[in-house]
Parts: structure tokens; C-alpha cells; sequence
């Protein structure tokens, strides 16, 4: 007897199923202008990468019609595949069966490819496109999030997890995303949010569109909730190959190195930043100056840009660049920017990735709005998490280094492994304006032209402590470099740092102010 | 989605520095010092019930009025003894948060 039969009946079984939720359906998803749930895990994968389990899972609902509808695949998709030929499990939430909503087997196949990812030591990628629970089942929805959110938890710091954002994800099923370590988000397309517009108007008469209330500009530099903006779909699937390609698979592996590359040629290092610490530069340009390729991969790029994180290669090498960018609010911390970068700086320690501090600040953003916002619990975040961190600590002073703002930018004293500064460095405890107004508030008040006298001791302070060696004097600082030396002083630094090994008090956790 | 921002002066410790704000920045709320005598509302809703009129005499923890939001009926009330100088909403008026409701004045000037 052959096989054939039956394996023509399989085959058209599983074309029945792969058609989601029929031609109609279909039609509807891409009037919205967005991909279905298939044609995104085959546009992010490798080509012919993609394992699919579970297609023929179905719910098992009694109540309120559900036992005589059948939703293919119970509305997501799950498998594995491979992104530069490195293994991820992923899974796809299909919008086109039952508004892609989460049952207790749609929800059973999302936990079983998380427990996978976390047995393989694999990335997981998770694609929301979803209406949210399904409400005839009930409290058994209820128990799927939950089970998610426990697993997610579970996996942080261990595998590394990445959201992906294509459609609505609304109510209870944000804190999955809110729980993983990148949230990608594209424009029009994505829309998060706990209560929607509908809730708003009628209990409080607040009127908002989906757009402006959750939208992928809202996210990426309102709230923080997203890390990466995209225009479009492919855009986002590009932007997450990249990321991919910089984090290591998991907490026990390095990322993959590249060959070493030198920057590319462009302005001089010491042409960009000019020598008065009050006008700005645009920071990136010294991250480029130094990466390898001057490849730059930022994270948050648009929320809080008075700081800039990301990733780059230096010799071949991922490394994690924190920055103060003077270009933006003068490079202040406030509550956003401390929440970004302690954040940031928490994912590469968890993962194994140098982190290179570049440091030109003032100091902490004053305001009531901040005072009252908590700026002293979020601003504790960034001295905790690097006062954590045990991967390689290098911090690069460029220009001012005043106050709480210097101890906080990776210190010698919260144990970073090496410190640079430039001779342009102000490494003081305010700036001269402000201390000479402090110091000689009496001889300024006395004189006879308190201006002539404010000017003159503001000249003087300058001369005596707005410099790096007053620092440096100290073995705050290891050595004040030439600009030119930067790169190469980061690349011996981190290969000194190659094998670095701290022991610290062992306890369960700590206890960060969140 | 960035714009070309100009440059403006951020004031910190004395230091004048030029540098572009982000709209976050720009949109924050400027710190006003409360006046005691003002009655704002603290949540969106409607007003269901007012109980007083100007120039009435109001004991501290009389109910002035009710203003219904989140399905509960929040009772205003007198934060002192005093007496009403206006009243700026109107029975079944829908207002926003932070809707001047009340203007009243202490019983005792000093």
C-alpha cells in the first residue's frame, strides 16, 4: 500500500490551516497595511529557516458558540529558525483568526516555544498583533497572560527576548512586552495601551485617538516603552536582524565577533567637540569616531536623547555605549535619561557586554517637575547599575564632569575598570560660574564692581580645578589622553578586561530603586 | 520623525549652555503655588449636585458639591471655615481636570 493518500491528505490539511483566517480575513489585514502573521516570521527568518509546531492545536471552548467554530492554529503561529544562521524561537500572533485574541491553547502554544527558548538558551522573538483576551473563554485567558508574564520573567537576563509590536496590543497583554528586553514598534501600525480611547471618553470625557493615545511615536519618545522606531514593517525586521547580530544568544555566551574593522575616515576626533564646555556637539559623531566601521546601533534613540545608549563593535567585539549627548538639554540626567541608560547598562551586564562611557554632563536637570517625577529614585538607578555591573567598565571624560553627574557616569568610584580623560575635562564639583559664585559670594558682594570681581574669580576657579588633573592628582583618573589615543587606549583596556573576574557579596538579589 | 531643533539656553548652576530641548521638555507643567482658596477639580466628571451659593456660609467639611467621575460620586468639600465668593460650574456640566469649581475665602481675614 502507499503512503501517498495520506500524505496528500496531510498536505491539504495543513494548507487548510495555513490560510489562517481565510481570503477575507486576508484582505482586511492588508488594507490595514500590514503583513500577515506568516509572511512576518518568513521575512525576519532565514530563508527556508522556518520549523512550524503546533499548527494543528485547537481550542477546546464550550461556551458561547465557540465549540462550533474552528480557528486555525488557535490564532498564532509558533516555530523556530534562524537569523544569520543562529537559532531563535518565535512566535506570531495572527490577527486574521479571531482578531488574533488569547485563548487558554493560543496562549499554551506561546509558553510552550518560551519554555523552549529558555531550555536551548535560544533568542525569542515575539510578533503581537492581537485584540487581546478572548473573552468567552474567560478566566482561562486570564491564567494564558499570566503564564506568559511568569515566563518572561523567568527568561530575563537568560535568553535575551525582543517584541515585536504589529498591530494593537491592549489591556493585560502589554506586560509582556513591558517584561522583555527590546519593544519594537512601527509607525501606524503599532498601538499599546492599557485602557483604550473608548474607556477614556466614557469615564473621563478625555477624547484621544488610538494614535495619540498608544502609537509608535507615543511609545518611542513619550513613554520608553519601545525601544526601536520603524516606518515599516521590513524596516523593523531589519532593524531586529541587526540587533540580533550585536547580543549574544544567551547569559553564558559571548556575542559573535566580527573580523576587527578601523572607523571610517571622517572629521578628526579632537575637530568635533569645541573648547567651551557650554556648545553642544552631537556626541554620535565620537561614538562613530571610535566604533568599528563606525557602526552605531542605538537604542532609544528618540526617548530622553540627553543621553545616548547602543551598541557597536570595537576590534571586532560588541561593546555598549553610554553617553551624555551635550546636543540635547546640554547632556543633563533627569528621570528619563537615568531610567534609559541604568536599563542599558543592566542588559549588557546580564549579557556580557563591555560597556564604554562617554562622559561630557553638567550635572542633574533642576526643575520641580523633576524633584516631584522622583528624580532622586530614578537618578539612583543609573549610580546602582553601575555599581553592579561586573562586565568591563570604561569611562571616557570628554569635557564636564560636575557634581552627583560625575560620580554617576561609571566612576572610579563605583569601580569602573579603567578611566580616560581628555585634557579638555572638567572634573569638578560644578561648574565655574556656579562654584565661584558659591566660593566668593563674599568678596563678590563687597567689591566695588561685583560683576569685574564675579568675572575674575570665575576665571580663576576655571584655571585652578577645570581641568583633569586636579583628578588625576588623585588616581580618580588612570591617565589623560591625547583625543587622537581613544580608540586604541578602549581597545587595550578591553583586552586587559578580557578576563575579568569580581566577586561580590552573595545574596538572592538586590534591591534596585525602581 | 527628528526634526531639526535650533539651539536654546539651558540655565544650570549658573552656566549658560546651548542646547536644543526635546518636546517632553518644552511640554512640561510650570509649578504654579496653589491658592488655598481655589477649589480645583482633582479628576475629570460632571458636576451632579451643587449645595451652596455665593456669599453662603460654609463650615470645613461641608459638602459643596458632587462631582461624579469613575462612576463614583466624589463629595467637594469646604477645606476651612468660610464663605463662598463664586461658583464657576453649573449643574450636569461636564469639566476637565484641574477646572477651577470653587472660589472661596477663609472665615477670619487676618
Amino acid at each position: 500500500m502507499s503512503l501517498r493518500n495520506n500524505i496528500l491528505d496531510l498536505r491539504k490539511r495543513k494548507r487548510e490551516i495555513q490560510k489562517g483566517g481565510g481570503d477575507k480575513a486576508i484582505e482586511k489585514q492588508v488594507q490595514m497595511g500590514k503583513m500577515t502573521a506568516r509572511e512576518r516570521i518568513l521575512a525576519l527568518l532565514d530563508k527556508n529557516s522556518f520549523y512550524e509546531y503546533d499548527l494543528f492545536v485547537e481550542h477546546s471552548a464550550k461556551d458561547f458558540g465557540m465549540e462550533s467554530k474552528v480557528l486555525h492554529g488557535d490564532g498564532v503561529i509558533i516555530g523556530t529558525g534562524t537569523i544569520y544562521n543562529k537559532p531563535v524561537c518565535i512566535f506570531a500572533q495572527d490577527f486574521t483568526v479571531a482578531g488574533g485574541s488569547l485563548g487558554l491553547m493560543h496562549a499554551r502554544k506561546i509558553t510552550k516555544i518560551m519554555d523552549h527558548a529558555l531550555k536551548m538558551r535560544v533568542p525569542l522573538i515575539g510578533i503581537n498583533d492581537s485584540g487581546g483576551a478572548r473573552i468567552q473563554e474567560g478566566v482561562n485567558s486570564l491564567a494564558g497572560y499570566g503564564e506568559i508574564f511568569f515566563r518572561n520573567t523567568l527568561a530575563s537576563g537568560v535568553i535575551p527576548q525582543i517584541s515585536v509590536i504589529l498591530g494593537p496590543c491592549a489591556g493585560g497583554a502589554v506586560y509582556s512586552p513591558a517584561l522583555t528586553d527590546f519593544v519594537f514598534v512601527v509607525e501606524n501600525i503599532s498601538k499599546m495601551f492599557i485602557t483604550g480611547p473608548g474607556v477614556i471618553k466614557s469615564v473621563l470625557g478625555e477624547e484621544i485617538s488610538m494614535e495619540e493615545l498608544g502609537g509608535a511615536k507615543v511609545h518611542a519618545e513619550l513613554t520608553g516603552n519601545a525601544h526601536f522606531y520603524a516606518t515599516s514593517e521590513l524596516e523593523c525586521f531589519d532593524q531586529i536582524k541587526k540587533l540580533i547580530s550585536f547580543i549574544p544568544r544567551n547569559n553564558n555566551t559571548k556575542a559573535f565577533p566580527f573580523p576587527p574593522k578601523q572607523p571610517l575616515k571622517g572629521e578628526k576626533i579632537e575637530d568635533i567637540v569645541p573648547v567651551d564646555p557650554r556648545i553642544p556637539y552631537d556626541m554620535r559623531e565620537i561614538i562613530k569616531s571610535i566604533s568599528d566601521s563606525s557602526e552605531f546601533l542605538e537604542v532609544m534613540e528618540h526617548f530622553a536623547p540627553n543621553i545616548i545608549v547602543g551598541f557597536g563593535r570595537m576590534g571586532g567585539d560588541t561593546v555598549g555605549f553610554v553617553a551624555n549627548q551635550p546636543m540635547v538639554l546640554a547632556g543633563v540626567l533627569d528621570t528619563d535619561s537615568s531610567d534609559k541608560a541604568a536599563r542599558f547598562i543592566r542588559y549588557c551586564d546580564a549579557f556580557n557586554i563591555p560597556l564604554v562611557t562617554l562622559e561630557d554632563l553638567p550635572g542633574y536637570l533642576p526643575g520641580v517637575d523633576q524633584e516631584h517625577a522622583g528624580v532622586i529614585r530614578h537618578g539612583a538607578k543609573i549610580l546602582y547599575a553601575y555599581s553592579e555591573a561586573t562586565v568591563a567598565k570604561i569611562t571616557v571624560i570628554i569635557r564636564k564632569a560636575y557634581g552627583g553627574g560625575y560620580i554617576a557616569m561609571n566612576s572610579r568610584h563605583l569601580r569602573a575598570d579603567f578611566v580616560f580623560a581628555w585634557p579638555t575635562a572638567e572634573i569638578a564639583v560644578m561648574g565655574p560660574e556656579g562654584a565661584a559664585n558659591i566660593v566668593f559670594r563674599k568678596e563678590i558682594s563687597e567689591a566695588e564692581n561685583p560683576e569685574l570681581v564675579r568675572q575674575q574669580k570665575i576665571q580663576e576657579y576655571k584655571e585652578k580645578f577645570a581641568n583633569p588633573y586636579v583628578a588625576a592628582a588623585q588616581g580618580y583618573i588612570d591617565e589623560v589622553i591625547e583625543p587622537e589615543e581613544t580608540r586604541e587606549r578602549i581597545l587595550h583596556a578591553l583586552k586587559v578586561s578580557e578576563n575579568k573576574d569580581v566577586l561580590l557579596p552573595k545574596k538572592k538579589h538586590g534591591i534596585p530603586p525602581f | 520623525m527628528t526634526e531639526k531643533k535650533e539651539l536654546k539656553n539651558l540655565i544650570i548652576e549658573g552656566s549658560i549652555y546651548k542646547t536644543q530641548f526635546t518636546r517632553k521638555y518644552e511640554n512640561r507643567v510650570k509649578w504654579q503655588t496653589p491658592d488655598p482658596n481655589c477649589i480645583y477639580s482633582i479628576i475629570p466628571g460632571t458636576i451632579i449636585d451643587i449645595f451652596v451659593e455665593p456669599k453662603d456660609k460654609v463650615k470645613e467639611g461641608e459638602t459643596l458639591l458632587l462631582l461624579e467621575a469613575m462612576k463614583m460620586q466624589n463629595q467637594v468639600r469646604m477645606p476651612f471655615d468660610g464663605e463662598i465668593v463664586n461658583i464657576f460650574v453649573k449643574k450636569d456640566e461636564t469639566i476637565p481636570k484641574k477646572h477651577l469649581m470653587v472660589k472661596i475665602k477663609p472665615a477670619i481675614l487676618k
